[in-house]
């Protein structure tokens, strides 16, 4: 039975350190694909907290919402910001060589 | 900048250190309100605590958060309702995938759906299953040929609400307050809630997905 009760500490405290881990690199990095998908897999351990802590159904709500909702929409969202980055590139480029050209 | 940063330290690790000797603090097992609910299981037509809370006991708050998820859709639809096409294929994986996933995904909300008046599920998780399974076929090419003015689409997203608020507002006319379901049918009313719910949480989410997709594509 001790066996068990630090085997429950040691999953505990690994699923503990590696939600704070996996919060401070999603918030940390300065790649947003990378960010979101770091929020996903953070998602998913925050599920496995909800189920160790005895709440079967939030568990459930959160890996769909979470894990599933949330992370397609900050997916088209970083590839929206993308898009837009990339059209503000090409304008400023386009007026670059307005400027440069007739010169 | 760098001075802010000498200042965040001492400040986050004193909230840091306050809240885990406030958790560490707090007495082993507190039962809450868990006896309270045990208690009164019988009246709420459901055997599941947490639907039974949320569903009956604090029902009000439920349709308030399906309100919220209404309004929601509404915002994102005040940005760009036209839906713009996308020519890619999907590729070979995404496309075998959604094929053996679909039909899962929607046999998934309907057991969560039925499960959750005696275990784990309800609503919620089946509406946001269901919205997975929208989400993989906006993800594998489908194009939504209808028309996001289009009536049936209203009567499905108000319709969550609109059956919440009419099971709410039919005992009123019993001369019981409002969302007092009489004890019989408590467990049936449930299920009818949580029917047009989870139809509604899966097709706002959906919707709320196709909206941000479709604003930042071109149009073809």
């Amino acid at each position: 039975m001790e066996a068990v009760a630090a085997l429950e500490w040691a999953t505990d405290g690994l699923l503990g350190l590696t939600l704070l881990w996996l919060g401070w690199r999603a918030v940390s990095t300065p790649e947003l694909f990378r960010a979101v998908i770091l929020f996903v897999a953070f998602s998913l351990f925050l599920a496995l907290v909800w189920v160790r802590l005895a709440a079967p159904d939030v568990a459930l709500a959160e890996a769909a919402i979470g894990a599933g909702l949330t992370g397609a929409l900050l997916m088209s969202a970083v590839a929206r910001l993308e898009t837009l980055d990339k059209e503000q590139m090409d304008k400023e480029q386009i007026k670059q060589e307005e400027k440069t050209g007739p010169g | 900048m760098t001075s802010i940063r000498w200042l965040l330290l001492p400040l986050l690790t004193t909230v840091g250190v306050g809240l885990s000797l406030v958790i560490l603090s707090l007495p082993e097992n507190p039962p809450g309100l868990q006896n309270t609910v045990a208690q009164h299981l019988e009246l709420s037509g459901v055997t599941n605590p947490v639907t039974a809370v949320l569903l009956n006991f604090r029902a009000y708050d439920t349709l308030l958060e399906m309100t919220v998820l209404l309004l929601a859709v509404i915002g994102v639809w005040s940005l760009d309702v036209s839906v713009k096409s996308d020519d890619r294929e999907p590729g070979l994986v995404l496309e075998g995938l959604t094929r053996l996933l679909l039909p899962l995904l929607i046999l998934v909300t309907a057991y969560l759906l039925w499960t959750g008046s005696h275990g784990p599920g309800g609503a919620f998780q089946a509406g946001a299953v269901l919205s997975a399974a929208g989400i993989l076929l906006v993800l594998s090419g489908w194009q939504p040929t209808f028309d996001f003015h289009q009536t049936r689409l209203k009567w499905i997203l108000t319709g969550g609400v609109s059956v919440f608020a009419a099971v709410g507002v039919a005992p009123l006319f019993d001369g019981r307050p409002f969302l007092q379901y009489p004890n019989e049918y408590a467990g049936e009313l449930i299920l009818l809630i949580e029917s047009a719910a989870t139809l509604a949480i899966g097709l706002t989410l959906t919707l709320l997905f196709i909206g941000t997709v479709s604003a930042g594509r071109k149009p073809s």
